[in-house]
């Protein structure tokens, strides 16, 4: 199952990464030889066995449904490179 | 005068009790010893000149966040971040009393098995300069054992807090998944990720796991924790100890390595432990396959939230997607690149099943492989890491033979079990490292067998070149 550049191409805009030509180059080389690795997986036949999501048993956790404070707003934009008031600012999608 | 290179914390606390030392004269021993050795070693991405606490000063690696300390998880993409709250790891610090020195310099994001990866450059083996101290956690276990810290604390996705410990000659303890809060701990491969201690003994290790472990209201995979009990026996009469054959005889183990690790387990005998071969016939083999699968899968996605938006660096656009794009390449190292891409490309349609849903279920092998061995072990014992601490640049251009590093460590982290590194002795002059593993939230088991074999190893855990 071997990766194709068209491939990188795909899930670098999935992954929204800007890759150069160097690095599309050196990822396809390299996804593939990691890939040969990790295909081993798909020796065992585990048709019956359950996949495992969470190493605990643990199922749902439940805490006081109680209001608390939360972030100051000059605390949540302190790191922001842009803001506006209270909402940060981004160029237009379209 | 103060030897940092030899106290423990334990000893640190009780110069402190007895007021025969003050907090702010211990900081100062372990600031002039950074002062000394970190311009060479490089264990430190940022150091705290007012830290509050009175107690013993500990060095946090910088995944973990620290209120108003800048946080990079040595990426350039969090280069100018400081946390505006404290991880719960920080703030039971805090509440201990522990003072902050700094933050360790980690490879970037966590990902990686000798710190090359961090975007503000390796951290050295204080056993051998020219050689790695492991990773991720490679500042905080380069830092313990240079006497910059008395004591840290790492992360573990597969093998980042026992792979240092044990190519650095410290005690390394990833505990059981869900023992330890993540809360503001950059994360990396949520189903996998862990906070543990990094010490010069085994008590020490004890300690601190007492101090930063148990439920947490802020992280909903947490659970009670059975309370820590400080290890004091000498003895391991009545210890079961299984001895994996996979993972002792792996391709790839240095002969030194499996010498001096054969010479611990046949110490454990001596010391009264019942020791026996057992195996795990699928989790060596398939464990590094199902990891490079499903933390890469994890990390595709959690690493989603840096997009020059709310934090972080931003490579400015025209268009919002663009700056998304732009952001995350200028930001990001190729290791993070790498995962992502490989988690993407796992996730995607018509991939999901081959590869992410079934390493899932190569998962559920591996926890019912150990689950099988611990009905007749108490503990298992191999090898930490396959080989000594390896030299700098020597598997940088090559990612599956970096990836092997962590190939015995890989398995119990897969499972959610506890692992405990300790140092067994040397091989060409650097540290061995010896894990023990056992069922989930046997910590104290660990630290009993860990404590009884440390007391009869005697390892010097000061490397020869800085013994005066």
């Amino acid at each position: 199952m071997a990766i194709s550049k068209n491939d990188v191409l795909h899930v670098a805009a999935l992954a929204r990464l800007d890759l150069t030509e160097d690095e599309v180059v050196r990822l396809e080389e390299q996804l593939n030889a990691i890939l040969e690795a990790v295909s081993k997986v798909s020796e065992l036949d585990l048709e019956d066995v359950p996949p495992t999501s969470h190493p605990l048993d643990v199922v749902n956790a439940f805490g006081a449904d109680e209001p608390r404070a939360s972030l100051q707003l000059d605390d949540v934009f302190a790191n922001a490179p842009a803001h506006d008031d209270n909402l940060f600012r981004v160029p237009p999608s379209g | 005068m103060v030897d940092t290179l030899r106290l423990t914390a334990e000893e640190a606390r009780a110069l402190l009790e007895r007021r025969e030392l003050s907090a702010a004269e211990l900081r100062h021993a372990y600031r002039d010893a950074i002062d000394a050795r970190d311009a060479e070693l490089h264990c430190y991405l940022t150091l705290v000149d007012d830290a509050e606490g009175e107690g013993v000063p500990i060095a946090l690696k910088d995944v973990i966040g620290t209120k108003g300390v800048r946080t990079t998880a040595g990426s350039k993409i969090l280069d100018d971040y400081v946390p505006v709250y404290d991880s719960t790891v920080a703030s039971r610090c805090k509440a201990a009393g522990l003072s902050l020195l700094g933050k360790t310099n980690t490879d970037e994001f966590a990902m990686g098995s000798s710190t090359e990866n961090s975007a503000y450059g390796p951290t050295r083996n204080p056993w051998d300069p020219e050689r790695v101290p492991g990773g991720s956690g490679g500042g905080s276990a380069a830092a313990v054992t240079a006497g910059l810290a008395p004591w840290a604390l790492g992360s573990d996705t597969g093998g980042s807090i026992k792979q240092p410990a044990a190519l650095c000659g410290n005690v390394g303890l990833r505990p059981t998944y869900g023992t330890v809060s993540r809360y503001g701990i950059v994360a990396f491969a949520s189903s996998l990720d862990q906070v543990g201690p990094v010490t010069k003994t085994v008590r020490d290790n004890a300690l601190l796991y007492g101090i930063i472990s148990g439920r947490d209201e802020c992280d909903s995979t947490t659970v009670d924790v059975p309370p820590v009990e400080l290890p004091e026996a000498e003895d391991l009469n009545g210890v079961r100890i299984g001895v994996p054959k996979e993972l002792n005889e792996a391709e790839g183990i240095e002969p030194g390595v499996a010498e001096a690790v054969r010479r611990a387990i046949d110490l454990a005998a001596e010391l009264g432990a019942e020791v026996g071969e057992c195996s795990l016939p699928r989790s060596v083999d398939y464990g590094m396959p199902c990891y490079y699968l499903i933390a890469p899968a994890e990390a595709s996605s959690n690493l989603a939230r840096y997009d020059g938006v709310r934090y972080g660096l931003r490579v400015e656009a025209d268009n919002y997607y663009e700056l998304v794009s732009r952001t995350r390449d200028a930001g990001f190292g190729d290791e993070p690149k790498r995962r992502i891409m490989l988690g993407t490309y796992a996730l995607s349609a018509g991939y999901y099943e081959a590869f992410y849903g079934q390493a899932q279920k190569v998962r559920t092998i591996i926890a019912r492989e150990h689950a099988e061995a611990f009905e007749r072990f108490d503990v298992l014992a191999s090898p930490t890491s396959p080989t000594v601490a390896f030299r700098l640049g020597e598997k940088t251009a090559n990612p599956v033979a970096m990836y092997l590093s962590d190939l015995l460590t890989i398995p119990s982290c897969m499972a959610g079990l506890p692992g405990l590194s300790i140092p067994c002795g040397l091989s060409e002059g650097l540290p061995v490292g010896l894990q023990l593993i056992g069922p989930q939230f046997a910590e104290n088991t660990l630290f009993r067998v860990g404590h009884a074999l440390e007391r009869a190893i005697g390892f010097d855990t000061v490397p020869e070149r800085l013994r005066s």
